[in-house]
């Protein structure tokens, strides 16, 4: 009993060093641009660059379409493989799963191939097009967390009684979607939408292959080029992970208290 | 449509499929199609003959060696994450540590399992660096040169271990419910049959967690395989691994050959794939013990 738990508290010694020396490096090394003393310079260089405002904003505006058109596509999708085609669950799931299996390269690649300019839909034709189509493989990367979030909250509920109720009220299928299953699986919603904003704000390869002045590519550009900026942007980048993680733990623990209340 | 064939299409069944239509379309357009197109490209010369010598060309020696790189990279980060992953999920588990610890690392873990990328990178350059905190420390401290001992962050050794910083996490995550489900009384009636612990774990847990442990190692395997943002933002392109090639070769067709290029990402299809299935089976295996 004595060395297992001598063991365990080892283990968990070579766990914290390995989480934690890196964020204390990366911490202390983007304090140190002025000579001699610790500073805030970094950061100070950082926020006032135009570039990352720019880029920042951008990245923000591609997750909000992602999370919004990607819940309009999830959700439905959801419900209805649920409620009316329950023998296709496994193939949807697959499906869903595909982007976990298929590296992001190569989809980006098949996109470049397939959208450019000379085929049948030239996505990458224009700019609006590549946002567009940025937008879409961000949806296409972030499915598998969408789905499976949403597709847990609706487990919990029960979605046929839900459709029978308020079908009877004379309810319309707008209606039934966004003003009873939509506000049902929020939990679901949110859990999605915080992960997928994380995923998006510093995915590098899409943007980078679709030439869009995203964030991740700016936070490349940075590394390639400066000294002490990139450990500002790693803080800030882990800053943005936390807090969409925290949110995400949040809303997880209220959702698992909601259905005790009568 | 259901006035004109009453019998072979109701209204219903039409309803019911137009529902996940917008889902398939899109699945179709943005996941499957692109991937197909790459697959079938890898079997055409650029005139549109059928050939296999761009599966052929893989097999050249510059090729061959940036897929050796990114296994061995693959396979070194998976195994280290899963060994430090799996102390740490046994710690929390089954260690008796107290619960708090249980919950802060849980959730810690998801937030550095998410944590990779170019940041990453930064991070273990502001650490293990030339100029990075741990390298002065022991420079300073213990007047050990790091860099003196051949090490280099931008190499083989230096781009595992900063896989390493999102593989263990990710290990922790999905073992923790593998773990859960070791039942108290299979220990119980191990000892009471006279076992050490030694024989416990030899002849009862690890059989038991096998499958997880094999099946979890092999998707951090294909996570390490599929990764780019984080190798191509710690090394440039001074390590040719399979994922910085083919991003070269999108970028300007550096393989002079842009079906061969499909073939590239059909070999990171497969071999990502292939672990996947395998993953797959082998949690079916392991969900067998845990009902």
């Amino acid at each position: 009993m004595k060395t297992s738990k001598i063991l365990a508290w080892a283990s968990l010694a070579v766990g914290l060093i390995y989480f934690f020396v890196p964020l204390i490096g990366t911490l202390e090394f983007s304090l140190r641009m002025r000579r001699g003393a610790y500073s805030l310079d970094a950061y100070s260089t950082v926020f006032s660059d135009i570039q990352f405002r720019s880029t920042f904003g951008f990245s923000m505006l591609m997750a909000l379409f992602t999370i919004i058109f990607g819940m309009l596509l999830v959700v439905p999708t959801a419900y209805w493989v649920r409620l009316r085609l329950p023998q296709m669950r496994p193939v949807v799931e697959f499906i869903t799963l595909l982007p976990l299996v298929i590296p992001a390269i190569v989809i980006v690649f098949g996109y470049l191939r397939l959208y450019n300019s000379s085929s049948f839909i030239p996505f990458t034709g224009s700019t609006q097009g590549t946002n567009v189509l940025l937008v879409l493989s961000y949806m296409t990367l972030s499915l598998p967390y969408m789905y499976r979030s949403v597709d847990t909250a609706m487990r919990a509920i029960d979605v046929r009684t839900l459709t029978e109720a308020a079908e009877i009220l004379g309810a319309k299928w707008p209606t039934i979607l966004f003003r009873c299953i939509f506000p049902n699986v929020m939990s679901g919603v949110l859990s999605g939408a915080f992960i997928t904003f994380a995923i998006v704000m510093g995915e590098f390869t899409m943007a980078a292959l679709l030439n869009r002045p995203a964030f991740g590519p700016y936070l490349q550009l940075i590394g390639a080029n400066r000294a002490y900026e990139p450990a500002a942007l790693a803080v800030i980048a882990f800053a943005i992970t936390w807090l969409s993680m925290g949110l995400l733990q949040l809303v997880s623990r209220f959702s698992k208290t909601a259905p005790l209340r009568p | 449509m259901s006035t004109a064939f009453p019998s072979f299409i109701d209204r219903r069944t039409v309803v019911d499929w137009l529902g996940i239509a917008p889902f398939m379309i899109f699945a179709l357009m943005f996941l499957i199609v692109p991937t197909l197109y790459l697959v079938m490209g890898a079997f055409f010369t650029p005139d549109g003959d059928l050939t296999f010598n761009n599966i052929a060309d893989l097999f050249t020696p510059s090729i061959l060696s940036a897929y050796w790189i990114s296994i061995r990279v693959s396979i070194a980060s998976a195994l280290g994450g899963a060994v430090i992953g799996f102390f740490l999920a046994w710690a929390i588990v089954l260690g008796g540590l107290p619960g708090w610890i249980r919950s802060s690392l849980l959730t810690f873990s998801g937030v550095a399992s998410n944590f990779a990328g170019v940041p990453l990178a930064f991070s273990f350059l502001a650490t293990l660096g030339r100029t990075g905190l741990v390298t002065v420390l022991l420079r300073d401290w213990l007047g050990f040169n790091l860099y003196g001992t051949g090490f280099n962050i931008l190499s083989f050794f230096g781009l595992t271990i900063t896989y390493m910083f999102f593989q263990i996490p990710l290990m922790v995550l999905i073992l923790t419910p593998a773990l859960d489900g070791m039942k108290k009384e299979w220990r119980e009636a191990s000892e009471i049959l006279g076992a050490s612990t030694w024989q416990y774990w030899r002849m009862v847990a690890l059989p038991i967690l096998w499958p997880s442990l094999m099946g979890t190692t092999l998707l951090l395997f294909a996570n390490a395989f599929g990764a780019i943002a984080t190798a191509y933002a710690l090394t440039g392109s001074s390590l040719n691994i399979v994922p910085i090639l083919l991003y070269a070769q999108i970028r300007g067709d550096v393989l002079h050959n842009a079906n061969l290029g499909y073939a590239l990402a059909l070999g990171m299809i497969v071999i990502t794939g292939i672990s996947n299935v395998l993953y797959i089976l082998l949690r079916m295996r392991a969900e067998r013990w845990q009902k």
